[in-house]
């Protein structure tokens, strides 16, 4: 029924990401290309990535999450420590960089699901310092952990090296606050974009689907979609693995664009998850182009705004605070329904009639 | 025994400041429903405040403390005019957002003015150390000072509120806005002088935090406001007895746990100490039950 | 059919059911038997306890005591969800649609239960996704059009005027494929014009759908109007109950009603 419309807003959210695709590839071929804007390429894809798949949950499912890089840190681990690994069993980049974005998924789904089990009894902002709660102990949990490997085997640790006791073929692999280095970076633009094209694929299809429905029931009125037969637990547990995993993809993707990848507070902390909050409600809850463009647009404006040197991040404050403020004021949201609704039946009545 | 004693203290004075930001949220919350992310950063402006006037200035510390009370009293009032208020009926996620825009910027404001490099608070409190038991028990006495100005205003707030009209307004609005306000009580006014307090309160953790731990940087407010968030919301957020109880057993919690199991673990169990108590009791230590009336 | 056994049993028979709220009995022995097919009204001032008999019926709060027999089946204690797929739909007093859906997706988010894919189906648009769509936007639009809404079926349910709000939660109930129909006041917040429309509507749905329909309302007119039996509650406790034109008169009620 809606179907042909939703076929054409979707199309034009992959349409956008194709074109931006060819730009950037056209700039780059005609050497119009900074270096600067080069090295942002594949954060901006993880941001994105990031972005839709928090939207999930937060626009979805209508759930506060402040710990969305928890989710990616346990994917950038968990990736990069199965491509270092495998080096030797599997010498083909590529291949280890696929089967990591898998595992790096799976990972941090199944964390998500068992974070998800006792957290989604919680509502609001209750919700929200849990899940900030349990990002941070992800991150500070690996700041400790050691992984190492020799001829007999893994060795863990909570302390240090040494007191793995490894034999001399031992080789460490994850150095507790050092993280984890000699990733293979090979993360690419090209790669970030179709990694993103399959998060919107997973995330716009659940949403226009019979479980899609099932979800948005839920945040919008739970005691009545339980009146009309929805399991509520499901469904939650549902988009919230689901977006988990896609962050924990994104986390892979992080981490096989650096050489060392570590659990610090920049890269992983709650800052990081309320960076994500930022671009999805400024993006519009629900709106998957809308976080696609407010997760380019802001990880790009700091940077441009480079020239400015010391004001750049007052002036990027400034702006988000007067960007809110002026998209959330709750009389223009109704005006901009109601014509909306106007337009479209008027449309439909149109139709109709001829 | 005279270790976990010392730790202990410390861990009380801790939670003590802890308590007094908790409040800042707790009062917040409680009256605007609204999770002010930027409180932590008020308490930073407020370090700073007190840093210019009695370090660059050299002003005497009481001074000092009154300056950064004004300061934050001035700032936490205006934010809330300016970025809060044409926001109050819409949505608590846009409230949220334009919370952290705040603490972008106040971050920003005080990076611009006082640089990344970290700055060396001078204690507020110069008075002789406690020493007990024959000097195996030594309690610095910004500790003590520290203890007892939480217990002061713990006292003082819940008289203001059990005894002024103010204070009694304020409870008629964080139980039902709207009755409060066909009943002639000022919402705006109610809610503005529920920031004012919450930011003066915030200088004088500001004040308290800094003497304690002498390093001053822009980001010095942002993870005990987090953790005081943590506390606020353990005692049950919305209820100022909550704050005092959540604080001091956060406090002890994170400073045994630095002494006993590990200093780099510390802030992953106090968390988890969080997360299990939501799970018992899904508000809070002292929260009260919100059924969904069908 | 044979007349007989659909006497027998009845649709619902509550026995003995009783609830209270700190130490308060909101609904106390409360009985009901209705017979498939009817049209049974719950009426009873304010506070009697009408709403509260809904949601120990609908499992939204768990009885003390008593039995609830959906068509013979004991449905006592089972969750909400369960509830529903045992076949009863409710409407609720404060209207709970899903304000951000279409009206459209309201209507098929209840016939969840009824037309399925799977998940995976759903994200690869495999060919049953859209037969199932397909099947779901028919019948959707059916229900609508039993409600006069299928003109509106693209509007976000929270823009559609009142009263078709209303009739949308019972398009939505309906969905579900229920036995028994539980609509709690109906035409709260309606104009009379709207009313005696809805009453209109009400009949229908029992005629066209075989419906067992047991309704709360406070306007006497639609109650008299439709109702065949009725069942009166005052402090939690059944007054009285029987024929409409008899409970009507009953001069308890009418003291209940307008106090002593």
């Amino acid at each position: 029924m809606d179907a042909k419309r939703i076929r054409i807003q979707n199309g034009i959210t992959y349409g956008m990401v194709i074109a931006f695709w060819a730009v950037i590839q056209i700039m780059d071929k005609t050497g119009n290309l900074s270096s600067l804007l080069k090295g942002l390429l594949v954060p901006l894809c993880m941001y994105a990535i990031l972005a839709v798949s928090l939207n999930l949950t937060v626009g979805i499912l209508g759930e506060l999450s402040l710990g969305h890089a928890g989710f990616m840190c346990l994917g950038a681990f968990s990736g990069a420590f199965f491509t270092n690994c495998m080096e030797t069993a599997m010498p083909s980049v590529g291949l280890r960089f696929f089967l990591a974005l898998i595992l790096g998924a799976a990972v941090a789904g199944v964390f998500g699901l068992l974070i998800g089990i006792p957290v989604l009894r919680l509502k609001g902002d209750y919700l929200a310092i849990v899940t900030l709660a349990f990002g941070e102990i992800i991150k500070n949990l690996i700041n400790v952990m050691y992984i190492g490997r020799d001829a007999s085997g893994f060795h863990f640790s909570n302390k240090d090296a040494l007191s793995m006791g490894m034999d001399e073929t031992g080789v460490v692999i994850v150095k507790g606050a050092q993280g984890i280095t000699g990733t293979p970076r090979a993360a690419t633009f090209t790669i970030g974009i179709l990694l993103l094209l399959l998060t919107l694929f997973i995330v716009l299809n659940l949403m226009h689907s019979r479980t899609g429905r099932a979800i948005m029931s839920i945040r919008d009125n739970r005691i009545a979609a339980e009146s009309i037969g929805i399991n509520i637990t499901k469904y939650k547990l549902m988009a919230f693995s689901v977006s988990a995993a896609l962050a924990g993809m994104a986390g892979v993707l992080y981490a096989h664009s650096l050489s060392t990848l570590q659990a610090t507070s920049n890269n992983f902390g709650y800052n990081k998850s309320i960076l994500i909050l930022v671009f999805v409600v400024l993006g519009g809850l629900g709106n998957m182009r809308g976080s696609i463009i407010a997760a380019v647009v802001l990880t790009a404006l700091p940077e441009m705004l480079r020239g400015l040197n010391d004001y750049r991040m007052l002036i990027y404050a400034v702006v988000l605070i007067i960007m809110t403020i002026f998209n959330s004021s709750p009389k223009a949201i109704e005006m901009r329904s109601v014509v909306m609704d106007k337009i479209r039946h008027r449309k439909t009545a149109g139709k109709e009639a001829a | 025994m005279m270790s976990f004693l010392s730790y202990f203290i410390s861990g009380v004075s801790l939670g003590s400041v802890y308590a007094i930001i908790a409040l800042g949220y707790t009062m917040v919350y409680g009256i605007a429903r609204m999770l002010n992310f930027a409180h932590g950063d008020i308490i930073m402006i407020g370090g700073f405040a007190i840093f210019t006037a009695v370090t660059t200035m050299g002003l005497p510390p009481l001074a000092g403390i009154l300056i950064g009370v004004v300061v934050c009293t001035v700032l936490g009032v205006t934010i809330e005019r300016v970025a809060y208020r044409p926001l109050r009926e819409a949505s608590s996620l846009a409230v949220l957002i334009t919370a952290i825009g705040i603490s972008y910027l106040l971050q920003n404001v005080a990076l611009l003015i006082f640089g990344s490099n970290s700055h060396q608070f001078t204690s507020v409190v110069n008075l002789p150390n406690l020493v007990l038991a024959d000097g195996r028990l030594n309690i610095s006495s910004t500790t003590i000072v520290t203890i007892l100005s939480c217990i002061v205003i713990m006292i003082a707030l819940t008289t203001f509120i059990n005894r002024t009209r103010t204070g009694q307004a304020m409870l008629a609005v964080s139980e039902d806005r709207g009755a409060a306000s066909l009943m002639g009580i000022d919402v705006n006014k109610t809610i503005a002088v529920t920031f004012a307090i919450g930011s003066a309160l915030a200088a004088i953790a500001g004040a308290l935090l800094c003497s304690a731990y002498p390093s001053l940087t822009p980001y010095t407010g942002s993870m005990p406001g987090i953790k005081a968030f943590t506390a606020a919301v353990f005692g049950g957020i919305g209820s100022i007895p909550g704050a005092l109880l959540g604080g001091i057993i956060l406090g002890v919690i994170e400073n045994l746990s630095k002494a006993y199991i590990s200093s780099q673990l510390s802030d992953a169990i106090v968390f988890a100490v969080l997360i299990v108590v939501l799970l018992v009791r899904p508000t809070g230590i002292l929260g009260r039950q919100i059924n969904e009336k069908v | 059919m044979a007349t007989s056994e659909v006497k027998n049993t009845p649709m619902l028979e509550v026995k003995n059911l009783s609830i209270s709220f700190g130490g308060l009995k909101a609904v106390d022995s409360f009985n009901v038997v209705i017979e498939k097919g009817q049209l049974y009204g719950l009426i009873g001032p304010n506070g009697a306890g009408k709403t509260t008999v809904f949601n120990l019926l609908t499992g939204v709060y768990k009885p003390n005591t008593g039995t609830i027999l959906l068509d013979g089946e004991n449905i006592t204690g089972r969750k909400t969800i369960e509830i529903n797929q045992d076949g009863i739909a409710r409407t609720f007093q404060n209207i709970r649609l899903f304000k951000e859906l279409s009206v459209l997706d309201n209507v098929k988010t209840a016939l969840h239960n009824h037309h399925r894919y799977s998940t995976l189906e759903g994200i690869l648009r495999l060919p049953k996704f859209y037969k199932v769509e397909k099947e779901m936007d028919a019948r959707a639009l059916e229900l609508l059009k039993v409600f006069d809404l299928d003109q509106q079926w693209n509007y976000k349910a929270s823009n559609l005027p009142y009263g078709k709000q209303r009739k949308l939660e019972i398009a939505r109930a309906l969905a579900t494929d229920p036995k028994l129909l539980l609509l709690d006041e109906p035409a709260a917040g309606m104009n009379p014009n709207e009313t005696a429309e809805l009453m209109e509507t009400i009949r229908f749905v029992r005629d066209e759908f075989d419906m067992t329909i047991l309704l709360i309302e406070h306007d006497m007119k639609l109650v008299s109007g439709i109702c065949e039996k009725l069942t009166v509650l005052n402090f939690g406790q059944v007054l009285t109950q029987g024929d409409t034109s008899d409970v009507l008169n009953d001069k308890r009620v009418i003291t209940a009603y307008l106090g002593e």
